[in-house]
């Protein structure tokens, strides 16, 4: 019998972080073959898709990661009591230009959405959604921003590339909701 | 005529746009730019009298709504077919925002974690594997820290020759390099290695300047504990 599904079912269980197919190769050494892991991941993705299951294996920043489904959010928000942390409407779209634009100074975020965003970058940075990446080569070398591994955690992105694109999403679709209210989003404090 | 005034609060000259454009069911493309422009100073008007505090980029979007509708007035030249309509300049600058408004909302549809979905708790000690939970030194931490290196020093006897001047973004190079091979580096293992005492604190100098560009960041484990060297935050912050 092979080892290596039950293994990595038990490997991800006590990784505090996304579990990454590097790690796992340092882990395992040569006692199992890449081809091997990435069969028992894929195979261990489709058990934990059984409804019968509380959990799933997600693929997140790059690594792997139990989380639970999400129809028993509210039980589970019972059991922690989590405070929520929101994250305004301003905030979200910052975080969207932010994610899309990325290198983005301060400058090109605020030619974009018409306004300052200087306060609602101090929060991204705090709530460490954005990082500084760098500088601009251009005069007064303003700095950079990207997103960090938690964003991707926060909104369960493989990678960068598992958003969809600006041509993907349509502008215009008939009617953008005028919803204005703040989304609450609970970013981990 | 009856105005029925629900004021909303327009975070920027953008969202007043795009809420002028919904409300009077007008094409992007093909912006009425005279009705569009009356509107919006009128809404500027009504913010003034309600003493509502107009941000400088309201008013610079006024003039560029201005701008444009006297340039519709002005008669094209014929053989300048070619020119662009001038309204695409608030055409473009409105699409683009609004497909990030909806990157936005995309984002908020996603499963998200600790609203959604949870994983397991780690205590914030297991998540840090090797990086102990750290905390940002001030000034003074650090001049401690190296005032402590230089008494610890031991002179070698030596003969004073003249040294070459080192200028110091040689060094702040150094040290950039040196991180981005070994990811992070001691405060205490910095500094000594330099071999003299003005060289210590050429590299010190450096460290802060680098800090003040925002190029690297200083930690420490504890209060007290080991200084720490990062280029840009590392992995898990504790402020």
């Amino acid at each position: 019998m092979n080892e290596i599904k039950p293994l990595l079912e038990a490997l991800i269980f006590v990784s505090p972080t996304p579990l990454g197919l590097k790690k796992i190769m340092e882990v395992v050494e040569d006692s199992f073959p890449k081809k091997e892991i990435e069969a028992a991941l894929a195979l261990l993705i489709k058990e934990y898709e059984n409804p019968e299951r509380g959990l799933y294996l997600q693929e997140v920043a790059d690594g792997f990661q139990f989380r639970t489904k999400p129809r028993f959010s509210e039980w589970i928000k019972r059991l922690k009591k989590v405070t929520p942390a929101r994250l305004s409407r301003a905030a979200l779209e910052t975080l969207a230009i932010v994610a899309y634009k990325q290198p983005v100074t301060r400058g090109e975020m605020e030619h974009l959405r018409g306004v300052e965003v200087d306060g609602i970058v101090r929060t991204l940075l705090e709530k460490n959604l954005i990082r500084i990446v760098g500088r601009k080569e251009i005069p007064g070398r303003p700095i950079l921003y990207g997103t960090t591994q938690h964003f991707l955690e926060l909104f369960e992105l493989k990678n960068l590339s598992a958003l969809p694109s600006l041509e993907e999403i349509k502008a215009l679709n008939a009617d953008l909701s005028e919803n204005e209210a703040d989304s609450t989003i609970q970013a981990d404090e | 005529m009856d105005y029925n005034v629900k004021l909303d609060i327009f975070e920027g000259p953008l969202d007043l746009l795009i809420h002028l454009i919904r409300k009077n069911e007008m094409d992007i493309y093909d912006i009425p730019i005279a009705v569009i422009t009356e509107q919006y100073l009128e809404y500027l008007e009504l913010m003034k009298e309600l003493n509502i505090n107009i941000a400088g980029n309201f008013l610079v979007m006024a003039a560029t709504l201005i701008h444009i509708k006297s340039r519709m007035l002005l008669p094209r030249p014929p053989e300048d077919e070619e020119e662009e309509d001038p309204r695409m300049e608030l055409t473009r600058p409105l699409l683009e925002y609004l497909q990030l408004k909806e990157a936005a909302e995309q984002l908020k549809l996603r499963p998200l974690l600790f609203r959604d979905v949870f994983t397991r708790d780690f205590l914030a000690k297991e998540m840090e594997e090797k990086e102990p939970g750290v905390i940002r030194v001030g000034l003074f931490e650090l001049m401690d820290a190296v005032r402590k290196i230089l008494l610890e020093r031991k002179e070698e006897p030596f003969v004073a020759l003249p040294s070459p001047l080192v200028p110091i973004e040689n060094k702040m190079e150094e040290i950039l390099l040196k991180l981005k091979q070994m990811g992070r580096i001691l405060l205490d293992e910095l500094l000594p290695a330099q071999v003299s005492r003005s060289a210590l604190i050429l590299a010190f100098l450096a460290l802060l300047e680098l800090a003040k560009q925002q190029k690297i960041v200083i930690y420490q484990e504890i209060q007290g504990g080991n200084i720490l060297i990062y280029d840009f935050l590392p992995p898990a912050t504790i402020t």
